[in-house]
């Protein structure tokens, strides 16, 4: 009895539980037993990494934000970063997470198989992260246990195959072939600025005029160093942490507040923004050394398994893989999708100002999602409609990221008090329409709607006729 | 000098740069070069020391102006385009 104790709780240890799904694939790949070992132990230890830098993100700096944001402003700040809300909600839901993105992927498959979209999704940490937000939303919904798991595994890999789907018109257009496929859950976000940015170039269009795309033009490459997370995360959470603390330094009471100003034995605010500043990004830092060690063996042996499962699949694949083909856009993307944000946050001000309230978050622009939502949306809205349709697609854009957190907030439960939040817009997306539908149907119910939505795609691809590819 | 270590790049460090590590490991395959070690990273993490041969895609051009060895991709997941490129630093050596 002991040996299945043993057995039992080493099968619901999350870290554990990812171990040996890199220990299956390694396996399944036929790699020698010193590889199998290597990547188990390395996935194991990616996980823990991963829980280290989630206790440090919070303690070192979210924590302090949201209670300066809170008492220099009085309304709640928030600053939309995956990496921060899944480690949060990893706390509690690790173990339905690691089954759910595991099955998931399974589920991809069968999607790629059966269905029209025959995309197989390999940007692993979106996975992840949207793993769990599918884990958050059901278990709010009421689903746990095995129906949580199988309603979840269903969403993923719906979702999986779906969104590279609605990237693809855009993305044959960007990439000029149509074997890859687009892999990166801010997908609504992408499909809206390429529409926008259609509509911006339609009257050239009929009247037949040459359309002036982003390339045209001479575009200053030096901010390109944003690029690079670490310094980008750095500059925004200085500035952020500089004016929050700013501001609650001038206020009685400040040092009251229970900060790391206080128990860091700081004396003046200055200092302490600039170092908590940068503490966020080094949290952010550890958090994706754990990620990349967790999906190094992972998704290779993921695509290897898909790869011999349904050979004809296209692989859909993370958001740089298209910003070669339109370096300007990727900057331009950048920039206006930032001042979107800037303006949608004065925007949710507003209102709150206008109703007397201060009922609505603060969505503050993050530089991550506005650099790597902002760029892509960028790219694509200028496939559609060039330089014109890159600047009004991207400031939409920028716009839509920032209101979608608002909206999806309510749908996570006590993650919602959480200084921070799923700042993609799939991950907005789907968090909508799952959560509220989890408010009229709970239970099995809501398990029973999942597999529906999944079946869907199958069937009409058996029911309805086949276009005639000649 | 002999290439015994081949570091892909990208912005964070987790979806395209593994695509192009699991990229690379098939061309060494079909080229039969072994005893390379194949590793992927951000941008953050990498310095000019860090492998003797890097991989990133045009648009991180920049950023490894420095380094001694890079092969640029204009399609990042092309497997012929890495392959050609690949096979003339190969043969450099």
């Amino acid at each position: 009895m002991a040996v299945l104790k043993v057995l039992q709780e080493l099968l619901s240890t999350p870290s554990i539980l990812v171990g040996i799904m890199a220990m299956v694939g390694l396996f399944l790949q036929k790699k020698p037993i010193e590889d199998v070992v290597k990547g188990t132990i390395k996935t194991i230890v990616g996980f823990l990494v991963l829980s280290a830098g989630s206790a440090f993100l919070q303690s070192g700096s979210l924590n302090d934000f949201g209670t300066l944001f809170n008492f220099a402003f009085n309304v709640s700040g928030v600053v939309p970063n995956n990496e921060a809300i899944v480690t949060a909600g990893l706390v509690e839901y690790a173990g339905p997470t690691a089954l759910i993105m595991c099955f998931g992927m399974l589920a991809n498959i069968v999607m790629a198989r059966f269905s029209r979209w025959n995309y197989i999704f390999l940007t692993g940490h979106h996975t992840l992260y949207m793993a769990c937000l599918i884990a958050v939303v059901l278990s709010v919904g009421g689903l746990s246990g095995i129906p949580l798991v199988i309603g979840g595994s269903l969403i993923l890999g719906l979702v999986m195959a779906m969104f590279p789907a609605i990237a693809a018109k855009t993305m044959n257009k960007i990439t000029g072939t149509d074997t890859i496929g687009f892999g990166h859950f801010s997908t609504i976000g992408y499909w809206f600025a390429a529409q926008v940015g259609k509509l911006t170039s339609m009257k050239a269009r009929k009247e037949g005029k040459e359309i002036k795309t982003t390339e045209d033009i001479n575009f200053p490459q030096r901010l390109s160093f944003m690029r690079d997370n670490t310094v980008a995360i750095s500059i925004t959470m200085m500035v952020l942490f500089l004016i929050v603390s700013g501001v609650a330094a001038s206020k009685p009471g400040f040092t009251d507040l229970e900060t790391n100003y206080v128990s860091g034995g700081y004396s003046n605010w200055i200092t302490y923004a600039l170092v908590t500043g940068m503490n966020f990004a080094g949290g952010i830092y550890i958090i994706l050394s754990g990620v990349r060690m967790i999906l190094a063996e992972i998704v290779p042996a993921f695509k290897g398994i898909a790869d011999k499962l349904v050979p004809n699949a296209k692989p859909a694949i993370d958001c740089p893989v298209v910003f070669p083909y339109a370096p300007n856009a990727v900057l331009i993307g950048f920039l206006v999708s930032f001042a979107g944000g800037i303006v949608g946050m004065f925007i949710l001000f507003g209102i709150n100002a206008a109703m007397a309230t201060a009922a609505l978050p603060l969505i503050l622009p993050g530089v991550v999602p506005h650099f790597f939502c902002g760029a892509t949306s960028g790219v694509f809205a200028n496939a559609e409609g060039g330089l014109k349709g890159c600047i009004v697609g991207s400031f939409c854009h920028g716009l839509l990221i920032t209101f979608l957190p608002v909206v999806t907030m309510p749908v996570l439960g006590a993650m919602q008090f959480a200084s921070t939040t799923f700042s993609d817009a799939d991950f907005c997306g789907v968090g909508i329409v799952m959560g509220n539908i989890a408010r009229f149907i709970s239970g099995y119910g809501l398990l029973a709607v999942c597999v529906v939505f999944f079946l869907i795609p199958i069937v009409y691809n058996f029911v309805a006729p086949k276009k005639n590819e000649a | 000098m002999k290439i015994k270590k081949i570091m892909c790049c990208c912005g964070s460090g987790l979806g395209s740069s593994l695509m192009v590590r699991i990229n690379v490991e098939k061309v060494l395959k079909n080229l039969g070069v072994s005893g390379v070690t194949v590793e992927h990273s951000s941008l953050s993490d990498v310095s000019a020391n860090s492998a003797d041969l890097f991989v990133v895609g045009k648009d991180l051009e920049t950023f490894t102006k420095s380094f001694p060895k890079v092969i640029t991709l204009d399609n990042i997941v092309s497997i012929p385009e890495l392959e050609e490129k690949m096979k003339k630093v190969l043969e450099e050596e």
